[in-house]
């Protein structure tokens, strides 16, 4: 058996074996809620972002369905504002931004590290509740009022508007509070943690995703706060900030929005990357292709993407000459993402690529994620860029980089590490139906988007020209292959919970420092301090010539 | 029945073109960028999931101890693929950018329109104090429109012309097109503004330069002669009122005029008016003072940008609802 068998058991203390795992070493639902394991706190974060998952999609769900005729089929105009704006809030300040890294990221980043925990477990539990503070207050908006402002609140909408605006800005205020805890949490973890043996170069490409991540939600999220807590200001105190009626300027909030929210787009896409740079390794059983240039560009796109935020807003009014940097400056940030591309689909070269279930999400990964990119190209391009600027186009487009990217590998990360998190196998069969349906269902609902886009359909639109009701009709028709997809991967990973195989240490025959204990961990992850001999993809036979 | 399939069939073929038509002297650069990236899409789309496809398949797992080389890169293919997509980018920054330029340098002899955003309607007003709800230009003349907002941001919009830019409240955003004609199109709203936001449209009407010099003489279709009823009728569909008040009977943003005129009204504070001619004159110039209770105050003033005889239409207009 060429496949180096040493290499898996580097740990170097004796194996103890009847220590009880992190799920059974307290008992009681109290032994959770006062948790500082980084574990749990991952898992309590799992099931938060899954709970609002499940309300953000059947938003969605409940909004294409009032769009598959251009006439009133359901609601109104005024709910079906509502739903668009509350799912997209929901999707992106409780369920993406907070997806991998807090929930996979608490659970992985200390276990990847080799080390016990987090560098401040109880900042951790911290950044939890404040998370549930945050999504409590967007829980109260849906109950005082709603919110109809779209998820980016534009000025002077926003501060006109009837519905309960500052509860939910409050709410995301609240919320990058957490955020920044958690960065601040990692990036002291990955500096100052590590077992021996760990250099930086032999970090899984996980870990660099997320620190590139953690230094964005520091610095961008303050942005955040005191753009949203401006907007408080005005609409409290009727101080003129953004509303030119009292002397504010409406594209200046545009301005600070931007600034948080399109590094925001890589705190949102950079975890998906380092997901797929370990599923791909992991079933392929090869080196990651490039790793200097994979984890670099992940830091790269973190530096640029700070400075591309006004190419949304070439259409905006503002100087037609700084249009032509952020133009340029978009072109440049898609170079070290098409590298990523690359050197994944290179490291599958020669390899020996096992289909499992999360492969077949890392999969679906590439292929949505090209789309995805591609698309970008249209819409950096300042004259293209008029035409499908707020059509469905860009709706198309971000989602095929949200969903199609980041919640497919948020999705297939939970596959690939779910035996490490519960113990259990799932069944491979049923998750591969459902990757399939999600795939299917995706590809159907918002293909069509880049279509209507093309042809002139604008976003937010309750109602819409009778030319566009084929595509519309197909798009909705879509979204519900693609919610079935769902909720069969929720049916397999409770039927996994139920009745699922107990789970060895390492069924994908991974080498990072994850699959060296337990599965799954016990509480303190290593029984004694384990040792980094090799690094995260040393699979293969070296050949002579070297 | 072949009336059936030839309708289907245009539909088809409208779902299926990828852009709308192309009616301005500029829109080729966006459509001619459109399409090359749209070929280079395609190209580098297969040669990533083809390969990967082809990967898939020859390099599958067969048994569970294959072995696999140790490859760690290679230099030469890693700057190959990043200099390629680079310069490939640099091309679509730059032909982007000459397109762009287009778009932002008005030709100096250019028909200045003023257009006003409000919600949720649009207005134009001509070099010479006319008006409109529709955009009447004349064909093959370079037309600048002045833009701005009276509440919140608006986006104007004509997917023909491939020309959008923001309408925003206390400055001034301008975009120019040329056109063609004899032709209609329409302009829409693309920023989020609201209730009625998707039925915030307005006709554009491309016409020769005659009868653009007619239809100004006339007063834009609302001169001395038209009967004060049928000018109201004009107006009400014109300046938008009726995206908020409908005419059969139901609740839109605002209450309905279907019999609205000597109807006895409650207003938030709880009296009781009688909407006779003075009522709807101060509705309609002071709409925030007197609101009919359960309906927001979100009327837009129409102060200044009515006559009298405007308004004496539109009430003649309301009456005529009343029967």
């Amino acid at each position: 058996m060429k496949f180096s068998k040493q290499l898996l058991s580097s740990s170097g203390a004796a194996t103890a074996g009847s220590e009880p795992s992190y799920l059974t070493a307290k008992r009681g639902i109290g032994s959770w809620l006062v948790t500082v394991d980084h574990k749990r706190i991952g898992i309590m974060y799992l099931i938060a972002i899954l709970t609002f998952f499940l309300v953000g999609g059947l938003l969605a769900l409940a909004l294409r369905m009032e769009l598959i005729t251009p006439a009133k089929d359901f609601v109104g105009a005024d709910v079906y504002n509502q739903l668009f704006t509350l799912h997209g809030a929901i999707m992106v300040f409780l369920v993406i931004i907070p997806s991998i890294p807090a929930s996979l990221g608490n659970f992985l980043i200390p276990l990847m590290l080799g080390v016990k925990d987090v560098a401040f477990p109880k900042l951790n539990l911290l950044s939890f509740y404040i998370y549930v503070l945050g999504a409590s207050l967007f829980l109260y908006t849906l109950t005082a009022g709603g919110l109809d402002t779209g998820w980016t609140f534009y000025t002077p909408y926003s501060t006109t508007t009837t519905t309960s605006v500052i509860s939910a800005t409050f709410g995301a205020f609240i919320l990058g509070f957490s955020s920044i805890l958690t960065g601040v949490n990692f990036i002291v973890t990955m500096h100052k943690m590590r077992a021996p043996g760990m250099t930086w170069t032999r970090m899984p490409l996980f870990l660099w995703a997320a620190y590139a991540t953690s230094v964005i939600q520091v610095l961008a999220t303050p942005v955040l706060a005191i753009t949203l807590l401006l907007l408080i200001i005005e609409r409290v105190l009727g101080i003129g900030i953004f509303d030119p009626a009292i002397g504010g300027d409406p594209v200046l909030y545009q301005h600070f929005f931007w600034f948080y929210s399109h590094p925001a787009v890589y705190i949102m896409i950079l975890p998906g990357f380092g997901v797929i740079s370990e599923i791909i390794t992991a079933n392929s059983r090869k080196h990651i292709f490039g790793y200097k240039a994979v984890a670099l560009s992940s830091v790269a796109i973190a530096v640029i993407g700070f400075l591309v935020w006004g190419h949304h807003m070439f259409v905006s009014g503002q100087s037609q000459f700084i249009n032509v940097f952020f133009s340029f400056l978009t072109y440049a940030v898609a170079v070290p993402t098409a590298i990523k591309v690359f050197s994944w689909i290179a490291t599958m070269y020669k390899g020996s690529i096992s289909l499992t279930a999360p492969m077949w999400y890392a999969l679906s990964f590439l292929f949505l994620f090209t789309i995805g990119g591609l698309t970008g190209l249209f819409l950096g391009a300042m004259s293209v860029d008029v035409h499908l600027h707020d059509t469905y186009f860009v709706v198309a487009h971000f989602h095929y980089v949200m969903m199609g990217g980041t919640i497919v590998a948020f999705i297939g990360g939970i596959h690939h590490w779910w035996p490490k998190m519960t113990g259990k196998m799932y069944n491979e069969t049923i998750a591969k139906v459902a990757c399939l349906l999600i795939f299917i269902g995706f590809n159907v609902t918002f293909f069509t988007q880049f279509l209507l886009g093309s042809q002139g359909m604008p976003r937010r639109y309750y109602t819409y020209i009778p030319q566009f009701q084929q595509l519309h009709f197909i798009s909705t028709i879509g979204s519900q292959i693609l919610g079935l997809g769902l909720f069969v991967t929720l049916f397999c990973l409770i039927q996994s919970l139920m009745s699922g195989k107990k789970a060895p240490k390492n069924p994908w025959g991974a080498l990072s420092m994850e699959w060296e204990t337990e599965s799954p961990p016990i509480e303190h992850n290593f029984h004694g301090q384990p040792i980094c001999k090799h690094g995260p993809y040393d699979y293969g036979v070296e050949s002579k010539k070297g | 029945m072949s009336d059936i399939v030839s309708q289907g069939k245009i539909l088809v073929q409208s779902s299926l073109s990828l852009l709308p038509d192309r009616m301005s002297t500029f829109a080729h650069y966006t459509d001619d960028l459109f399409l090359f990236i749209l070929v280079l899409c395609v190209i580098f789309f297969v040669a990533i999931v083809g390969t990967m496809t082809w990967f898939i398949i020859k390099y599958r797992r067969r048994s569970d101890n294959e072995s696999t080389p140790v490859i760690k890169g290679n230099h030469t293919l890693e700057i190959i693929w990043s200099v390629i997509p680079g310069l490939l980018f640099v091309v679509i920054f730059a032909w982007g950018f000459v397109g762009w330029a287009q778009l932002n340098v008005v030709p100096p002899d250019a028909l200045n329109i003023r257009v006003t955003g409000a919600k949720w309607n649009w207005s134009f007003t001509y070099p010479d104090g006319i008006t409109s709800g529709e955009l009447v230009v004349p064909a093959n003349k370079p037309v600048k429109l002045t833009m701005s907002s009276k509440d919140v941001i608006h986006s104007f919009y004509i997917p023909d012309f491939r020309i959008k830019r923001d309408v925003i409240p206390g400055r001034y955003t301008v975009i120019w097109f040329e056109t063609f004609g004899p032709a209609e199109h329409y302009v829409l709203c693309t920023e989020y503004c609201g209730t009625s936001h998707s039925q915030m449209m307005a006709k554009v009407r491309v016409v020769p330069q005659q009868e653009y010099d007619e239809w100004i003489a006339s007063g834009g279709g609302m001169g001395d002669n038209v009967p004060l009823a049928e000018l109201g009728s004009l107006l009400f569909q014109q300046r938008g009122c009726v995206a908020c008040h409908s005419l059969d009977g139901s609740k839109l943003v605002g209450p309905t005029l279907k019999g609205a005129f000597g109807r006895e009204v409650e207003l938030t504070d709880g009296t009781k008016v009688e909407a006779d001619e003075n009522y709807i004159r101060s509705s309609i110039l002071n709409p925030g003072s007197q609101i009919v209770s359960g309906y927001p105050a979100v009327m837009p003033s129409f102060q200044g940008q009515l006559s009298d005889k405007q308004i004496d239409a539109l009430i003649e207009y309301i009456k005529s609802l009343a029967q």
